[in-house]
């Protein structure tokens, strides 16, 4: 299907596959970052507490990395679904 | 260069779809119902061979569990399930870096060109098994919940009928379970799908020494989403058994 233009429908899934996993994957980068730091320094302000915290620290991570993962995974169903 | 999001059918069993990461998946069981097999055959006191790993694997799984929950006659009783879960996922991962896996296959005719179906995929790979594993865990944590604290209780948790705002927060409650089963899934089959696609396409590009550091990287996360998928399921037990304050 070619529109007037001339622009086809592989050009658009690329282009969208492409700006779904680069946007989607800005907010989680910068979460991630947030509680690794808020973390190291919290272990650094009370270094018994290290166990509680790198736990809680690892899950909080593991979920916000969930949600870059959400946008991959659309971005690989557009390209080749 | 084929990329499939879904795991390819490479044969059948009556009516039952054989896919090529089940294949993967039955074998990775096998290695580990032999280790299991042999690494309790002559129990000893003191640990050699591959009792003593298996041993290192127990009391490293213990101590993390343990630290959650903070009580071991719980830990006792809920590792198991969490063990298992922890060793599926973590053998699945790396027999998928395996080689062999995904580029040893059969050349079969689709749509007019030849595409390679490969024989072995990781198991996680598919979107069917991390959604079982994901299914099986919410309802065990369901049911375990049921199990320490009561059915009454525990629907109490997400039917609270004290007031119109905790009524609101428990219906939340029961969606969110609904949710955790996605997001269960789709953290480790879009870790390990993506992990899959990325050492095709560097192999594509380097096929010698660039792909090293990327095979250290795929060690590392399927190490990682086991102990995160495992860790997840321990907090979401540990939510279930206590009582609601």
């Amino acid at each position: 299907m070619e529109t007037t233009t001339g622009i086809s429908v592989e050009m658009v899934q690329a282009i969208a596959a492409a700006a779904t996993i680069a946007i989607g994957a800005i907010a989680p980068a910068i979460a991630i970052g947030m509680i690794g730091s808020k973390g190291v320094e919290s272990i650094g302000r009370n270094p018994e507490a290290a166990g509680k915290v790198q736990t809680l620290a690892i899950l909080a991570i593991a979920f916000a990395e969930a949600i870059a993962i959400y946008a991959l995974v659309i971005a690989l169903i557009i390209k080749f679904v | 260069m084929e990329i499939s999001l879904a795991a390819e059918k490479i044969g059948q069993i009556g009516a039952l779809p054989v896919t090529n990461s089940m294949l993967l998946s039955w074998v990775s069981s096998a290695l580990l119902i032999v280790l299991a097999y042999f690494s309790t055959a002559k129990l000893a006191q003191i640990p050699k061979g591959i009792q003593n790993f298996f041993e290192m694997v127990v009391e490293f799984l213990f101590n993390t569990v343990n630290d959650v929950l903070e009580d071991e006659d719980a830990t006792k009783k809920y590792l198991p399930f969490l063990a298992t879960i922890f060793i599926f996922i973590i053998v699945n991962n790396w027999m998928g870096l395996l080689p062999g896996v995904g580029t040893i296959g059969i050349y079969e005719l689709k749509e007019g060109h030849e595409i390679l179906v490969p024989l072995f995929r990781s198991g996680n790979a598919d979107l069917n098994t991390t959604l079982a594993l994901a299914i099986v865990t919410i309802i065990t944590v369901q049911v375990l919940g049921v199990s320490a604290l009561g059915t009454f209780k525990y629907a109490k948790k997400f039917f609270n009928f004290k007031g119109p705002i905790d009524f609101f927060v428990g219906i939340l409650e029961l969606m969110s379970e609904f949710s955790k089963i996605i997001s269960f899934s789709f953290r480790l089959f879009g870790n390990i799908f993506a992990g899959e696609i990325l050492l095709m396409v560097i192999a594509f590009l380097l096929p010698f020494i660039a792909p090293i550091p990327f095979f250290f990287l795929e060690i590392f996360v399927g190490f990682i989403q086991a102990l995160v998928f495992t860790m997840l399921a321990l907090v979401f037990i540990k939510g279930a058994i206590t009582e609601a304050h």
